[in-house]
């Protein structure tokens, strides 16, 4: 897929994501936060924001080396 | 507004807002140097991709309307409220991505308003230009208001604060990226509510003991109201009798009302939506733009209607309630003409944040709460520039100018329509809740409007007296109507009554739908018969405008998941199926 407009959306969306996943998972992990529920939901949701993230920055740099290529 | 804040976040809570922000400004920024021609900044040069535009479609109207007034909604209404999708929005827009596509892309035309002026004439498209461009001022300021007062009662901001910051910082992306900007944003923060509110589903369901628990409990404040134990949780089986569904609508109100008229309205005469689908990169694109949108759009309910009714499910009971007590004036809980407390079900969806959410994912709920409040007025402020620069700046103050003057005077009605906004958030307040405020304006300008565009597209004798005799007439009937009726309970003024009182509604709901049938009903009426009386435009004029007189696009060769038909009734069965499994 190529984008004209010269920015993939999938590169800032997956940077975030990524970034507030490692940031989630890591208060989850190592701060151990007082939680109203039984499950570490910081730590396991971060991680799957996390997974999301890296997925985006995959596919963007994918498609970015796709147009690249002649 | 004074009281002690709810809940304190912590450091990481601030930290997860403060990345959110960066990357909203940095997408801004990134942009800037891609803005070149007025139609870079007001169309996004027709460039994104279509599951781009097709996520936008649906986040432009993911604002405060949707994430707050249907979290109360579910606790109002419970599993009813899905109507607003299931009915009220998913037939609508594949008949926009199918039918009507083809004639705003097809057409060239910049904004629906200038589709009218290219179908009908000048001062069609001025009256529906003028309107829309008061009604998203309004709608943003609507936004804008909710906001500072959530953020001022659940964490203590200062309204003040809240409204100018997020005013700066939507300020900041629009005016650097346009279109491009808010759309991109948009998708950033579709994903930001999903995975906001998806842990919150799943924590919840769990604290009321799934789904049996949540159907157990609010069968307790069913019968607790006077309803069926199973009205929250069935949204059918009651619906034959206004009075024995929690919406107060009989189900031909509820089809002809909310489903027809106010949701064709909606989405497919709305310029929010519509310009969405027009910065698509192609014609397909643009069509499959509202179907690509219908598949989350479906699943949606889940999403923003469980927390509200989970919420509800946690107030009945003994212990302390999740959704608080409206307070009356005299500082004591408000109480209703029948003896029970008034919830105020605008807080249902936050409370319930506030109350499962540890610190970290808290700050990921609010952030997304604050990114649907800057993406709601980031979607009206991009459609009010674009109106304003096209249909009535180009249009009437001065047209011939070059493309760089209208680029200038783009980033200028930016500025000028969030100033606006700011103004109208100070204006905003009083009604219980935001999405009954939005749809009465919706009624009023927006019920006509689908008339006008379904004879216009559909029947190539219509003419532009008929379209504007029509419009002005169709909207007129609606404000009667509305000044003549009132809601159960309520007193003669904002809801209604203003000129007389010869019917009363059993909910403001029903009021809102039947406003909107009157006002379909007159415009279409009044345009048949205008229309037939006055001179109509040569066919020629009219190719690419009309159904009848364009020729079919030819098959493109297209894989079967790509194609428009195939997409429409994909959704249409699971629609159906998911109003089968809930009804």
């Amino acid at each position: 897929m190529t984008e004209s407009v010269g920015l993939d959306i999938r590169a800032p969306i997956g940077g975030l994501f990524s970034v507030l996943g490692l940031m989630l998972a890591g208060y989850g992990a190592f701060a151990g936060a007082p939680t109203p529920t039984d499950i570490n939901i910081d730590l396991w949701w971060g991680l799957v924001m996390l997974v999301f993230g890296i997925s985006l920055l995959i596919f963007a740099r994918r498609a970015m080396k796709q147009t690249d290529a002649p | 507004m004074d009281g002690t804040p709810i809940t304190r976040l912590a450091a990481i809570d601030y930290a997860v807002m403060a990345a959110y922000f960066l990357a909203v400004l940095g997408v801004g920024f990134a942009l800037k140097r891609f803005m070149r021609t007025s139609t870079d900044f007001f169309l996004s040069g027709r460039s994104l991709p279509p599951w781009v535009t097709g996520l936008a479609f649906i986040s432009a109207n993911l604002g405060a309307q949707e994430v707050i007034g249907m979290g109360a909604s579910g606790a109002k209404y419970g599993i009813a409220t899905s109507h607003f999708y299931w009915i009220g929005a998913i037939p609508a827009m594949v008949f926009v991505g199918l039918f009507m596509m083809p004639f705003y892309y097809g057409s060239r035309a910049r904004s629906v308003p200038e589709y009218l002026k290219l179908r009908f004439d000048e001062k069609t498209r001025t009256f529906n230009a003028i309107s829309f461009a008061v009604m998203t001022v309004f709608s943003s300021g609507v936004s804008m208001y909710a906001m500072g007062k959530l953020f001022h009662v659940l964490l203590g901001w200062s309204f003040d604060v809240s409204v100018l910051v997020s005013a700066v910082i939507v300020l900041g992306y629009v005016t650097l990226g346009g279109l491009t900007s808010a759309i991109y944003n948009e998708v950033l923060q579709f994903f930001l509510i999903v995975f906001g509110f998806a842990p919150l589903v799943f924590l919840g369901l769990r604290s009321v003991g799934g789904w049996n628990g949540l159907t157990a409990r609010l069968a307790e404040a069913s019968t607790a109201r006077g309803l069926p134990a199973d009205a929250y949780t069935h949204a059918w089986r009651n619906m034959g009798d206004a009075a024995s569904n929690p919406i107060g609508v009989e189900w031909f109100g509820l089809v002809a009302g909310l489903g027809f008229v106010l949701s064709f309205g909606y989405w497919c005469t709305d310029f929010l939506v519509v310009q969405r689908a027009m910065a698509a990169n192609s014609m397909t694109g643009a069509r499959r733009t509202p179907l690509i949108a219908a598949f989350p759009k479906m699943l949606f309910p889940f999403l923003v209607i469980l927390p509200g009714m989970i919420a509800l499910a946690l107030t009945t009971g003994t212990g302390a309630g999740v959704i608080p007590a409206k307070l009356a004036a005299t500082g004591g809980p408000l109480i209703d003409g029948a003896g029970r407390v008034v919830l105020d079900y605008d807080l249902a969806t936050p409370m319930l944040l506030v109350r499962l959410f540890p610190s970290g994912l808290l700050g990921l709920g609010l952030t997304a709460l604050l990114a649907s409040f800057m993406a709601g007025m980031a979607g009206n402020v991009t459609a009010f520039n674009t109106v304003w620069t096209y249909d009535i700046y180009q249009s009437h103050i001065r047209p011939g100018a070059s493309d760089e003057h209208y680029l200038k005077t783009g980033r200028i009605a930016t500025v000028a329509g969030i100033i606006l906004s700011v103004g109208a958030a100070y204006v905003a307040g009083a009604f219980n809740n935001i999405m009954d405020l939005l749809q009465l304006v919706f009624a009023f300008v927006n019920a006509p409007l689908f008339a006008t565009f379904a004879l216009g597209m559909f029947w190539r004798r219509t003419t532009g007296h008929g379209a504007f005799a029509g419009l002005l007439s169709g909207t007129i009937a609606a404000a009667v109507h509305h000044g003549l009726t009132l809601p159960r309970g309520a007193v003669a003024g904002v809801k209604g009554g203003y000129l007389g009182l010869v019917h009363v509604f059993p909910s403001e709901l029903a009021q809102t739908f039947w406003t909107a049938i009157v006002a379909w009903t007159v415009c279409f009426v009044v345009t048949l018969v205008v229309s037939v009386a006055t001179r109509p435009r040569p066919d020629g004029e009219l190719v690419g405008l009309v159904y009848s007189l364009t020729p079919r696009p030819p098959a493109e060769k297209l894989p079967l998941l790509k194609r428009p038909w195939f997409l429409a009734a994909v959704i249409l069965a699971a629609t159906v199926g998911l109003n089968f499994v809930f009804a």
